[in-house]
Order: structure tokens, then C-alpha cells, then sequence
């Protein structure tokens, strides 16, 4: 046998490599098996860079649908939420030119909101508490609801089936706390001469 | 000569110290009102006590503390409370703040206080609790409580106290003047810490050499303290905290960890005068020494300032010139602010009011692009690099900013200063970081949201899966009733339903034995009873009170009467079950 292989060296080598080529598919396939990765990573590190506002903005049922769709070769400037940054977070994460917000999908808001119910005018019909996607209200039938404002997103999906229009969206009160000092101006936007003196007119300019 | 190390970077600005130094320690008269806002600190803002219309006598308290890290504040002079409500204060936001006013009687009387002589054989403990009570605060800047400083647990021992008499920053002179006229007091004030500290092994008081007066008048009260009064070259920024503790121990601190992690204390001079006052006179802290200084101010000097003065007010008593100022700065030239309105409040960390000529300080010329000429890392005296640092931060990009440790800036102003194209990097960093922590605050309040819909998700998944199991199960329900219902005829399913009514009911019905057996106990019972109360009647008898006799008498009746009950309901009992087994035998 061995005698009959040293003389036909192309079968020796066949065999060698078919060989080689069933041990290391062995190896690979108890390797996927053993290391398997659950569910799609890139995925949930999309879905990290949303900002879970659950709002469906962006035509899905919530952050993770659309991650999900990201993932899939969606567009990535579906979520007014998150606007730019979250555009540019999302597109230096797969490596793809960043895009604009897509309009078509809403603006990128300057204030946060959170819903506000208001308590008197409430009559209990429990619909704001089903469409809440993140539990944030609070109410049984017939008695009055209200929102645990820690816990809102801002998603804006209470105050349409509020059938007495009693849901207001408050921008969140940005106390000295959630102050942070602003941008200093760009080069571009400043120059020289657009200055006024301000020494002709004192301190009052 | 004790040994000093000399810290990397640092500029040279102009110095602009003695015109605020020509005069001493002056007074203002007590301004009309005075405005105190709940925040001056860092930690939690206190909560008034007092109401509208209340009167406060000089040194009341009028805002408890509320939580660990926070301060409480009292009243700078007496008189009446006269607002509590949002007002402007300072602070570079320029946004309002709860604010308590009070409206001066013009008598400041002081109420009852009362400090301690020997503070040396009182404990620890019982300092910082007066620390704390007299709301003080660090009031070189930061305002952090001090009562915490002084507290720093046991893990690490502290071996040493720094004293910051740095005052590094240009035109500041509040530490200089309060030196040289108050040297004893300020002494006095570091041996209260050095015995809170229990005695730390050094004690060490850092100044700068362009204060030689200060030096001077420090000299004569240290001798036999075991207080080193250690000068080394005037530098901008050695009077930051880590700066000063490298100068003088050598000792450079980790990135995030504390100087108590090192066994070090560092505290300002201003608030050993403050504890002072606090422990051996009573007084809570509701003055500082504030400077008044700037080309735009007839007279420069330091005063005696009432926290809650109007800075207005300050510059009333100091020929101020409005239109020649350029604007009015709180804190110094590096590192303050500009106010948005003169109406703002002297708070405990307030050091300062510059009050330039615009030849002083002029308007910020525009900002040219960087040429890279690299002189902001060498300024840096935290050995960043600024321009990556910049860069990173006009891309918001905030990891890279993250790994080149912008959090250790500790925004002094020094690259700002020497850059030649005028960019305002300082600006840029404070942006930053308030974008990242807004970032990360935002991140954890997202994940939050990730896991409530999650959760919300689940849960309308298993109310469906519910639904639908109970659904299924009716229909099976249904269609086996439609079965039986086939195979028998209705008239025989209506009997099959009385006859199993009736099964229940006899199921239901109690065994005639144990019924019998239950009545034969009650009586035997009741024999019992009848034949105690027939004892005790004996006894009764023989003490003679007749009320007793009654009573027990009455009670051998009943017993009695529930006998005969007895033995009539078994008897019933008895017949009934004849009846229903001679019905049976039928």
C-alpha cells in the first residue's frame, strides 16, 4: 500500500491535501459550533447608538427594528432623535460616508420634551397607556393618568390617541445642572470688521 | 531652604498685583439688600429655612444643608427677609438661581454666638461639626465643602496638609492682604486643621516668591508650629491643586485620584481664616476678603465683603467707571468668568471682581487657524497636548478626546494665553467635556429606555401568547360540548345535570355518626360545666357574700339550661335518623 503510494507521487499528494483539508474542516466546524456568536453583533451596536427614544420615527416599530434594518442596508439618517451626531456615530461605526437627516422622517428637535398630562382633564381611557412603548405611564380605567417624567422618552406617541387632547409635550427643564458651556464661534463666522466697537458705546452694546 | 519641584509648562502673564495692594483691608458700608443664592458650593444646593417676612439677626441660619456634600448658609447682616426666588447669579451661564434676599435694618446685631477657646481638647468629630455648621466651603474657587476635605475616612492616613497660599493668578491680592494683616489668625486656623488631621507629619504652606511682605509677616507667628512656609518661583498655574502638591511633595497624582488618596490635605488660606473664625469666635462664614481692582476702578483695594453683597454695590464705593470697562469679570483674568449683569452676588468663592479698561483686556481678537507651532503643549502644565486635544474636540470626537485625558485639564487658560492665532482653546475643552458628560448621561438614560421597551415588549408578547392560549382553549371547550352534546339527547343531559346537583348536595350532607358523636361531646361538655359551678357555689357559700351566691347561682342556671339544650337536640337528632332509616328499611 504505502509502496504502491511512494510510487505515484500525484496520489500522494491528493491524499496529503484531501487530508489536511478534512482535519481542518473538523477543526472549523467544531469551532463554529463551540464559539458561536448569538444574534447579529452589529446589530446591538447599532441599536446602542440609537437614542431609544422607541418613537418610530424612522417608519419602524423602535430602535431595535431599525437597527435591525441598518444592519440590512437601510439608510442611516431615519432618526430625527438622534439627528447628526447619532448619524455620524452610526456611519464611523460602518464605515460610510454620513449623510443628512432625512427630512421626510421629522427634524431634529432643539429641546428635549417630555410628556405632561393634564390631570384634570383626563378621563381614564387607558389608550396613552397602550401606546407608551416604554411603560412611562401611570393610570388604571376611569381613573386619572399621569407620566413618570423620569421616565419618558419624549417619543410623542401618547398624545395622538388621546381622545381629549389633554397631553402636552413640556421641553425638560435645563437648569444650571444641564448647563454646559456653548461652542466658542467659528473662524468662519467671525471676522474683524463685523465687529462693533464696543468702546463707542460702552458696555450697554 | 526646603526642597520644591517646579511643574511642567506654566506662563509668565503680567502680574498687575500691587495697585490693589496701596491700601489695606477696607470695609463697605452694609449694602441695602443683600442677595445670598442656596448654590455657592459643589454638591447639593441648600434649602431655606426661613420665610418671607421673617426677621434674621447677623449670623442666622438661613439655608439647612441638605445631603452629605452640602454647605449651609446664613444671614451677612439682620434684618428681613424679603424674596426667596430665582435671580441672576454668578455664574457664566448667566442663568437664575434660588436666591434668598434680605433687606438690611442697618443694625447688624449679631446673634448669640459663642466659639471655643481650647480647641485643642475638643474632638475631631466635634470641629467638623462646626466646620460644617458655619457653612464652610473651599473658597479659593471650587467651593468644596471643607467639613468633607477634613473628613477623608480611615483607609489612608494623612500625613500631609497643604496650605495654598499660591494666588497665582494676575491682579488677585485677597490671600496677600488677608496675610499680612491677619498672619496670627490664619495660624491659629491651620493648627484647628493640624489637630482635626491629627497632627499630620508635615505641614506645609505653599506661596509664591512675589509675595515677600506676606512671607514676612507669616515668619515670626510659625515658629515652634512645625508649619514650613515653603516660596518657589512665581508661576501661573501653581496654585492649581495638583500643581501645588507636585511643587511642594513632589508627588504626582494619578489621573482621577484624589490628593487624600496620597495622604495629603490641601486646603486654601482663606479658609483656615475662615475655620478660625468658625471654631475659636463662633462665626459662621458670611464674609470673605474680595478684590476690587481693574483700570476701570478708581480705587483698588481689597474689602471685607458680606457674601451676598451686589457686585454692584462694590463698584459704587469704587469710582467705577462704566464706560471705560471692558467688561466685568468674577474671579481673575485667566480663569473668571465675564458676569452678564453687575447685580450678581459676592459668593463664598469669590476672590475677585476685575473691572479692566478695554487697553487692559481687550476684546477677543478673532481666531485665526492653527499653525501648529506647538505652544500650547508646552505651556500645558498638565502635559496634554492641546492641539491634538483641539482638533479632536472641533470634530467631537469625543474617544479620541477621552484617551487624550481631557478630563485632566484643568482649564487654567495657560495654552489659551500663549497661543499666537488667538484660538480659544479653553473654550473648546469646557465644550467638550460638557458634550461627553452630556453624552454619558444621555447613554445611561438610553440604555434605561432600551431595557424598559424591552421589557414593554415582552410583556405585550406574553399578554398575546395568553390571549391566544385561552382563546384556543375555549375552542376546544366548544367543540367537545358540540360533541357530547351530539351523542346524547338534550332532555337526558338536563337530567344528568340534577342528578349530579343532587349528588353534591348529599356529598355535602354531614355523616349521621359524627353528627351524633358531636352532640354527645357537647353534652358531656356541658355536664361538666354544671357540675364546676356547683363547686364553686359551695365555696361561695361558705365566704357568705351574698352578691357572689347570686351571681354563681345564676350561672349553675344557665349551665343547667344549656344541659337540658343539649340533651334536646340529641334527642331530635336521634329521632330523625329513626325516621330516615325506618324510611330506608321501607
Amino acid at each position: 500500500m504505502i509502496e504502491s503510494i511512494a510510487q505515484q507521487p500525484m496520489l500522494a499528494a491528493l491524499i496529503a491535501l484531501v487530508g489536511l483539508g478534512i482535519i481542518f474542516g473538523a477543526l472549523l466546524g467544531y469551532a463554529a459550533e463551540k464559539f458561536k456568536v448569538e444574534g447579529d453583533p452589529i446589530v446591538e451596536q447599532i441599536d446602542e447608538l440609537l437614542p431609544q427614544t422607541q418613537c418610530g420615527q424612522c417608519g419602524f416599530p423602535g430602535c431595535k427594528p431599525y437597527a435591525e434594518s441598518i444592519a440590512s442596508g437601510d439608510a442611516i439618517n431615519k432618526c430625527p432623535p438622534g439627528g447628526q451626531s447619532t448619524i455620524n456615530a452610526i456611519a464611523s461605526l460602518l464605515d460610510v460616508p454620513a449623510p443628512e437627516l432625512d427630512a421626510e422622517h421629522g427634524e431634529e428637535a432643539d429641546l428635549k420634551t417630555v410628556a405632561f398630562i393634564r390631570e384634570d382633564e383626563c378621563i381614564g381611557c387607558t389608550k396613552c397607556i397602550q401606546a407608551c412603548p416604554v411603560d412611562a405611564i401611570l393610570g388604571a380605567a376611569k381613573l386619572m393618568h399621569t407620566v413618570i417624567a423620569d421616565e419618558c422618552t419624549g417619543c410623542d406617541l401618547c398624545v395622538e390617541p388621546c381622545p381629549v387632547d389633554c397631553i402636552d409635550m413640556l421641553p425638560i427643564d435645563h437648569g444650571l445642572k444641564q448647563w454646559h458651556w456653548p461652542a466658542p464661534l467659528k473662524t468662519a463666522d467671525l471676522i474683524a470688521s463685523d465687529r462693533v466697537h464696543q468702546g463707542d458705546e460702552g458696555r450697554a452694546a | 531652604m526646603i526642597k520644591t519641584w517646579v511643574t511642567p509648562g506654566g506662563v509668565h502673564p503680567p502680574e498687575n498685583k500691587h495697585q490693589s495692594m496701596t491700601l489695606p483691608i477696607g470695609d463697605l458700608p452694609i449694602p441695602e439688600r443683600l442677595l445670598v443664592p442656596l448654590s455657592q458650593h459643589i454638591g447639593a444646593p441648600a434649602v431655606a429655612c426661613v420665610k418671607v417676612g421673617e426677621k434674621v439677626l447677623k449670623g442666622q441660619k438661613i439655608a439647612d444643608a441638605t445631603g452629605p456634600v452640602s454647605v449651609p448658609m446664613h444671614a451677612p447682616t439682620s434684618g428681613s427677609i424679603s424674596a426667596i426666588e430665582d435671580r441672576p447669579i454668578a455664574h457664566s451661564s448667566g442663568m437664575l438661581a434660588p436666591c434668598i434676599e434680605i433687606t438690611s435694618d442697618g443694625k447688624d446685631t449679631w446673634i448669640d454666638h459663642q466659639g471655643i477657646a481650647d480647641f485643642e481638647h475638643s474632638s475631631p468629630q466635634m470641629l467638623i461639626k462646626i466646620i460644617a455648621d458655619a457653612g464652610i466651603a473651599g473658597m479659593g474657587g471650587a467651593g468644596f465643602p471643607s467639613a468633607i476635605k477634613l473628613n477623608p475616612g480611615h483607609q489612608r492616613p494623612i500625613d500631609t496638609l497643604i496650605i495654598n497660599a499660591t494666588e497665582c493668578e494676575p491682579y488677585i491680592t485677597a490671600d496677600d492682604s488677608a496675610i499680612r494683616e491677619r498672619a496670627a489668625e490664619i495660624i491659629e486656623g491651620i493648627g484647628i486643621l493640624s489637630h482635626i488631621l491629627g497632627n499630620p507629619n508635615n505641614i506645609l504652606l505653599g506661596i509664591e516668591d512675589n509675595k515677600p511682605e506676606a512671607i514676612a509677616a507669616l515668619e515670626p507667628h510659625v515658629a515652634d508650629t512645625g508649619i514650613s512656609v515653603v516660596s518657589f518661583p512665581t508661576k501661573y498655574p501653581s496654585g492649581g491643586e495638583k500643581q501645588l502638591i507636585y511643587i511642594l511633595t513632589g508627588n504626582e497624582l494619578a489621573s482621577g485620584s484624589l490628593p487624600a488618596d496620597a495622604g495629603i490635605v490641601c486646603i486654601n488660606i482663606g479658609t483656615t481664616y475662615a475655620i478660625k473664625r468658625a471654631v475659636v469666635n463662633g462665626e459662621p462664614l458670611i464674609s470673605r476678603v474680595t478684590t476690587m481692582t481693574g483700570n476701570a476702578c478708581g480705587i483698588n483695594r481689597n474689602y471685607e465683603t458680606l457674601i451676598g453683597t451686589p457686585v454692584s454695590h462694590m463698584l459704587a464705593h469704587s469710582n467705577f467707571n462704566e464706560a471705560a470697562c471692558s467688561r466685568l469679570v468674577m474671579g481673575g483674568p485667566m480663569m473668571g468668568f465675564s458676569l452678564t449683569s453687575a447685580d450678581v452676588p459676592v459668593v463664598k468663592t469669590t476672590n475677585c471682581i476685575l473691572a479692566p479698561s478695554y487697553s487692559e483686556i481687550p476684546d477677543d481678537e478673532p481666531a485665526q487657524p492653527c499653525i501648529r507651532c506647538g505652544m500650547c503643549a508646552e505651556a500645558c502644565p498638565a502635559s496634554l497636548l492641546p492641539q491634538q486635544l483641539f482638533w479632536y474636540s472641533q470634530a467631537q470626537d469625543h474617544d479620541r478626546l477621552e484617551a487624550h485625558n481631557l478630563f485632566d485639564c484643568i482649564e487654567c487658560g495657560a495654552c489659551s494665553y500663549v497661543c499666537p492665532s488667538n484660538i480659544p482653546l479653553v473654550q473648546h475643552y469646557r465644550h467638550s467635556k460638557g458634550e461627553i458628560l452630556k453624552a454619558r448621561d444621555e447613554k445611561v438614560k438610553s440604555d434605561h429606555a432600551r431595557e424598559r421597551f424591552e421589557f414593554h415588549q415582552q410583556r405585550m408578547e406574553q399578554a398575546e401568547r395568553d390571549k391566544e392560549a385561552k382563546r384556543a382553549a375555549r375552542r376546544e371547550a366548544a367543540e367537545k360540548a358540540k360533541a357530547n352534546s351530539a351523542t346524547s339527547t338534550g332532555a337526558g343531559s338536563a337530567a344528568d345535570i340534577i342528578a349530579a346537583a343532587q349528588a353534591r348536595a348529599t356529598a355535602k350532607q354531614v355523616n349521621p355518626e359524627q353528627q351524633r358523636a358531636k352532640f354527645e361531646r357537647s353534652i358531656a361538655g356541658a355536664e361538666m360545666r354544671v357540675t364546676m359551678a356547683i363547686e364553686k357555689l359551695a365555696e361561695a357559700a361558705s365566704n357568705q357574700t351574698d352578691e357572689q351566691t347570686n351571681i354563681l347561682n345564676a350561672a349553675v342556671e344557665s349551665a343547667k339550661q344549656k344541659l337540658e339544650q343539649a340533651q334536646v337536640r340529641l334527642a331530635d337528632h336521634l329521632e330523625k335518623h329513626k325516621e330516615l332509616d325506618s324510611e330506608q328499611v321501607k
